[in-house]
């Protein structure tokens, strides 16, 4: 059972015009096999907050705390906050040249499992999670994230979900650029993601459509850099008939 | 008189050739003050196929120089090491050249020849692992039809100056591909040269190099489009890391009124691993004709892509073997194409450990 506590966390980020404040005090707790879904208007903070929990050099924390399990997070260096648990799925995966898939993938369960996966159960192991998200033999191949069309990059963001198995896991818009197919297929490598690991997540999300597969505990609104209401999986219905007219006027 | 003709050759570092090239660091080899050796190390590794013959002979020429170094050479040596590879000849395996031995105190004026008759296919691999003083004028020949891929390896021992030109004449329907890998030497300046006997002819010439604190590795392409329906493609990638690391990309190419049908590009990118290293790179197209295919050229010069760093290591990897995967990653698109799987580790590895020196240096 784990925790991930985020409290009155503010954030800035330097400009060419100066400091820019971001988040202005977000508070948030998810518990391990919670599902907490984050909507909110474009530029009011979401993908700040998702990677300032994971450590992107580009944001400033002014102040708060993120922790999991009590251990400050904010301490951690990128690869330590993801060797303590912790998961983003990019909104923009990047790409890596020259680097395949095969390569990175066994780098980084290398490095998160503390040793080395055993060769023959590891090809397996890929393989399967490769099938699951229905991804193409051949990506193993390919340069991490070269030339992969949006959905194959979000494809390849769940796969690595599965593989790694972290115990919190932020998502970034993984639906935005899914046909439906795919959304289904994500949203069940989500799923068993959480069944396999009582994984905890953060779903950020402008859809509804996604909360059909992997069901909310919580919905949050998100507006202007901080939670503005929460509620159950009914305010998602709302959000969508109402728009945010009536938070950002606040 | 002999004087005077010193003073006319002897570079002063005001020459385009020269400006970038640190002439104090060529142990004489500019000047003429350096003290001519009489050995000749170039060796091949190895029995020779049949069609294959390596024998020290007397050759003119293949093409003028108006380099320097290479009339000291000509002058110099006094005979030509010569590979050839008879017509018609197919080798599925690569021919093995080297130099593992040297010395500091004197220099090699070394001509080397490789001639590939009529359709022959080869591959041919130089490794440079010992520590010289070397002056090099190296010719290359394809006849029409014939293909080579051509693999040189610098990982010369750190006190080592190697000046060379590496030129070569591709004939009708020939291809000339060639591999330049600079790791190792305190200078090494090479002039990858191509010129084009007639149309159908091709070169690719691909290279890395890194540079370390104090190394000096400078790249001088020229490729001469003086023929119609050639094709030349140029792509040169560099790393550089400590202080007072140098590195030099000129690419020449020019496009004669002649040369219609001409498809060219050029490309170099270098990656700045540390302050205090320093990368020149000057892509040059001279174009005489707009009759072409194409021509272009791009030149980048950055350091470590933050986001790709992010991305590695938010899934655990930590910052040194991030860093290090995105360097060989880097690399991998022109090492994978030398295409023998020992080398490409072997170069890898090298990559690794200099990028390792320089971590821990700063
Ligand atoms: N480097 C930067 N320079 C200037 N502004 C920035 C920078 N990075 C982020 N911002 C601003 O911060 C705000 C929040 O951006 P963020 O990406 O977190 O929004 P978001 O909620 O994820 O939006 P979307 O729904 O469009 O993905 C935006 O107004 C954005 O322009
Ligand atoms: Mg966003």
């Amino acid at each position: 059972m784990s925790t991930l506590e985020i409290r009155n966390l503010q954030v800035s980020v330097d400009t060419d015009n100066g400091t820019v404040e971001i988040l202005k005090g977000v508070d948030l707790t998810i518990k391990s096999g919670e599902t907490h879904a984050i909507m909110g208007p474009n530029g009011s903070g979401k993908s700040t907050l998702a990677y300032s929990i994971a450590g992107h050099p580009k944001y400033t924390i002014t102040g708060g705390s993120v922790t999991l399990d009590g251990i400050d997070v904010l301490e951690m260096t990128v690869d330590e906050r993801a060797k303590a648990g912790l998961f983003l799925a990019m909104q923009y995966p990047v790409e890596v040249p020259g680097v395949s898939v095969s390569n990175f993938l066994r780098t980084a369960a290398t490095a998160l499992r503390g040793e080395a996966p055993k060769l023959r159960t590891w090809v397996g192991e890929v393989k399967d999670a490769m099938e699951a998200l229905n991804m193409d033999p051949s990506f193993a191949t390919r340069n991490v994230n070269e030339g992969f069309s949006g959905g194959e990059k979000k494809r390849h963001e769940i796969m690595q979900l599965e593989l790694l198995k972290p115990k919190m896991a932020i998502l970034d818009e993984t639906d935005s650029g899914l046909d439906v197919d795919a959304l289904r297929i994500v949203s069940e490598g989500v799923n068993r993601a959480k069944a396999a690991n009582n994984l905890g997540v953060i779903l950020i999300t402008h859809y509804t459509r996604i909360l059909r597969y992997i069901q909310p505990d919580f919905v949050h609104v998100f507006a202007n850099g901080r939670v503005v209401e929460q509620g159950g999986p009914e305010l998602a219905e709302k959000l969508e008939a109402n728009g945010y007219a009536d938070y950002v006027s606040k | 008189m002999s004087v005077l003709t010193t003073n006319y050759l002897t570079p002063t570092g005001r020459e385009e050739a020269w400006r970038f090239t640190p002439l104090k660091r060529l142990r004489g080899l500019h000047d003429g003050l350096a003290i001519q050796s009489d050995r000749e190390t170039l060796i091949t590794k190895g029995a020779l196929p049949s069609g294959v013959s390596f024998v020290r002979e007397n050759l003119e020429p293949l093409a003028s120089s108006d380099d320097v170094i290479i009339e000291r050479v000509r002058g110099a040596a006094t005979s030509v090491a010569h590979l050839a590879i008879a017509a018609n000849t197919e080798l599925a395996e690569p021919i093995f050249l080297g130099r593992s031995a040297g010395a500091l105190d004197t220099a090699e004026f070394s001509r080397v020849r490789i001639t590939l008759g009529t359709h022959a296919v080869a591959t041919v691999i130089v490794e440079n692992t010992t520590d010289t003083v070397l002056a090099e004028d190296l010719e290359i020949y394809c006849a029409p039809g014939s293909n080579l891929k051509f693999v040189t390896l610098q990982e010369f021992e750190s006190k080592s100056v190697y000046t060379a030109r590496h030129h070569a004449v591709v004939d009708k329907d020939a291809t000339f591909k060639s591999i330049t890998v600079t790791v190792g030497g305190d200078v090494v300046r090479i002039l990858p040269t191509v010129e084009f006997k007639a149309p159908g002819a091709s070169a690719d010439l691909l290279g890395v190099y890194f540079a370390t604190a104090g190394q000096f590795f400078e790249h001088r392409m020229h490729v001469d489009h003086a023929v119609p329906h050639a094709k030349s493609n140029v792509n040169y990638k560099g790393a550089l890391a400590g202080k007072d690391a140098h590195t030099v990309w000129i690419g020449d190419v020019l496009i004669r009124a002649a040369a219609e049908g001409t498809d060219t590009y050029e490309l170099n990118r270098n990656l700045l691993l540390s302050d205090g290293a320093r990368a020149d790179s000057v892509p040059n197209l001279e174009i005489e004709t707009g009759e072409i295919i194409g021509a272009g050229h791009a030149s980048t010069t950055g350091r470590f892509d933050d986001e790709q760093l992010f991305y590695l290591m938010s899934r655990g990897i930590a910052m040194a073997d991030a860093r290090r995967l995105v360097v060989r990653g880097f690399f991998n698109e022109i090492v994978s194409e030398i295409g023998n799987e020992e080398i490409q580790t072997r170069i890898m590895d090298r990559i690794d450990t200099e990028l390792e020196k320089a971590a821990h240096h700063g």
